[in-house]
């Protein structure tokens, strides 16, 4: 390992020199908490997970980590993450798909408990039947909890979101956790170039009393709160500690999207913005929506992209200027609810251009000539089917 | 701009799994671009197995196995004759005017397939790869060089040195160092150089064969196919 010296955050993230690896996604998260100055990781190594908390233990055995355990289980593992952030500690933890979901209860109460942390979610199909393969459902679970909910496109976004996610998630003004997502196998298990800052230089350490509730505090929210918690009373002021609690955490997930804007380059990234069509993708479908793009030119017809980062804040004023004027918005997913549709839909006033899909699940990869299907109705061209299947 | 979605069946011990990381590695020793997919399943010897390869010389953002192909490599001819595929017909997802490269020395599809070919303009390319491997290099195991070779003899993505340089890199790796140890290990590890250097030389001639026979025969791409 080598020395590594801290640099300021804003350096590290926007200045610093990079430099190009052929790494896998799971490296990449891994790479990124290797510079995040992380005192902590806590994982239960549930299946399906991916190689990151295998990755983490390995950069903590070199000495990157002050500390890094094996939990009982999820929940234990997503409890001890709060504890070890109200103590003070910067935490690390990633899980994927039911893992997700038994964590949920603990993970859903970081934000109320004010936990600035990063985790890594690393998708997978929820059981049952069982299955390991790839599915981005899990993320509709995350969207109600308060957390900031980012989804990366490919190994560079890993890289990226994980490490600006630290910086984010720590700004007094947000203070919440961030959810870093990724499509398990498509992203995690496979390789791609990712621009990365020197080895030998990590963020600040955390500063935990540079926040609107310092840690071990009891006389200050949010202990106060567990201490004379509102389930002790059946009362006005009990119901209204709460509501402005609630309001609280969702206004600082909509203060990190003046971070998202300085760190990420904004929640969404638009292909062609004066496109007839547009597709709105996250995550791996949005790469594949960018090689529909692709193929529409080639066949001379005008289709955009708009990609979108951050799913939570959700960059609804964002969307709506970019749709305005589009004919058609086609919205492809890795998962059979879509999610995704749901949100541009409500986003969005005249919402019935939408078309929810194409959408696959159950593991299965997103074929652009699917989403070319879509582009093809939206323009009312008719193709003769040729391809045999 | 070239853009190749391949597929390459195979049954298990031909080494596809190898001939699709020599085929993206020669293109990034071209400074071009590939990424490649295996499918993960329980892979074992004469049992089916896949491997997806995207090649272009613009970069690739597309993930995933290759479902719409417009080049299927059949590494083994009961991939065909015995179903021995993980998607049946060996032409399912065929795009119009795609490449199908069949190793084998006899014609092996059925009147009915080779209608659904025609239909979708495929160009085949019928090759006796293991033939050629056991005649040059005295083993089948080569029939995935012979494969790569042709593939790239009709497509000529890269130079032939590139493919050169992945083969050498799959064989050799960095594991060769110079040795400050005993002159006993010196000379073990000479002796499986020089084994290795032997191996590498014969791949190398199924490769440059498989090459001309795709010039001799007029198979050589003169506009690739575009998306």
């Amino acid at each position: 390992m080598p020395e590594q010296r801290v640099v300021d955050a804003d350096y590290l993230l926007l200045e610093a020199p990079r430099e190009r690896k052929f790494i896998t996604g799971a490296q990449a998260m891994a790479e990124a908490v290797k510079r995040a100055n992380v005192d902590i990781a806590i994982a239960y190594p549930i299946t399906p997970q991916s190689e990151v908390m295998h990755l983490v233990g390995d950069i903590w055995a070199q000495g990157y980590l002050k500390d890094y355990y094996r939990a009982e289980e999820e929940y234990g593992a997503m409890s001890a993450i709060a504890g070890a952030v109200r103590g003070g500690a910067r935490a690390f933890s990633a899980t994927s798909g039911p893992g997700l979901l038994r964590g949920l209860e603990a993970i859903a109460s970081w934000p109320g408990h004010r936990i600035p942390a990063v985790l890594g979610v690393l998708t997978r199909v929820v059981n049952a039947p069982l299955s390991i393969q790839p599915d981005n459902v899990e993320i509709a679970y995350l969207l109600h909890c308060g957390m900031v909910v980012l989804h990366a496109e490919n190994q560079q976004d890993v890289f990226d979101f994980t490490l600006a996610g630290f910086v984010i998630s720590e700004k007094v003004d947000v203070y919440i956790p961030v959810a870093v997502c990724t499509e398990g196998f498509f992203v995690t298990h496979a390789k791609g170039y990712v621009s990365m800052t020197p080895e030998d230089m990590k963020l600040p350490p955390r500063d935990p009393y540079k926040a609107p509730v310092p840690p071990t505090d009891c006389e200050i929210p949010p202990a106060r709160i567990q201490r004379d918690a509102p389930v002790q009373k059946s009362n006005f002021m009990s119901y209204l500690i709460h509501a402005v609690w609630q309001q609280e955490v969702w206004s600082s997930n909509i203060r990190a999207m003046k971070y998202i804007y300085k760190y990420l380059g904004g929640p969404i990234e638009v292909v062609n913005p004066d496109a007839e069509v547009f597709i709105v993708a996250s995550g791996c479908a949005a790469a594949q929506g960018r090689e529909a793009v692709r193929y529409a030119q080639l066949e001379g017809l005008n289709v955009g992209l708009v990609k979108v980062k951050s799913i939570r804040p959700f960059p609804e004023k964002e969307i709506r200027e970019v749709l305005k004027k589009a004919k058609a918005v086609i919205v492809p997913e890795h998962n059979i609810v879509g999610w995704l549709a749901k949100e541009v839909k409500a986003a969005i006033p005249d919402n019935d251009k939408v078309i929810g899909g194409p959408r696959v699940y159950g593991g299965m990869t997103l074929p652009v000539e699917l989403i070319m299907e879509k582009v093809y109705s939206a323009l009312g061209i008719k193709k003769e089917k040729k391809v045999v299947v | 701009m070239k853009r190749y979605n391949i597929r390459i069946a195979g049954v298990g011990g031909q080494g596809v799994v190898t001939s699709a990381h020599i085929l993206g590695n020669a293109m990034s020793a071209a400074g071009k671009y590939a990424t490649l997919v295996p499918f993960f399943g329980s892979e074992k010897r004469m049992a089916p197995v896949e491997a997806y390869v995207r090649v272009s010389d613009q970069p690739i953002y597309e993930v995933g196995e290759v479902v719409y192909p417009n080049v299927i490599m059949i590494y083994h001819p009961q991939v065909i004759t015995h179903g021995k595929s993980y998607t049946m017909p060996f032409y399912s997802g065929l795009k119009e005017g795609g490449i199908v490269i069949i190793n084998t020395d006899v014609d092996i599809i059925p009147p009915e397939d080779w209608q659904v070919l025609r239909e979708l303009n495929t160009k085949v390319y019928m090759f006796p790869a293991t033939k050629l491997a056991l005649e040059l290099a005295g083993t089948e195991l080569a029939t995935n060089m012979a494969m790569i070779g042709l593939f790239f003899g009709i497509t000529r993505l890269v130079g032939f040195e590139h493919i050169e340089q992945a083969v050498r890199e799959r064989f050799l790796g960095n594991t060769f160092v110079a040795s400050g140890g005993t002159t006993a290990l010196d000379s073990a590890i000479e002796k499986k150089f020089k084994k290795k250097m032997e191996l590498l030389e014969k791949n190398m001639q199924v490769i440059r064969e498989a090459f001309k026979i795709a010039e001799e025969r007029g198979w050589v791409e003169e506009e690739a196919y575009t998306s």
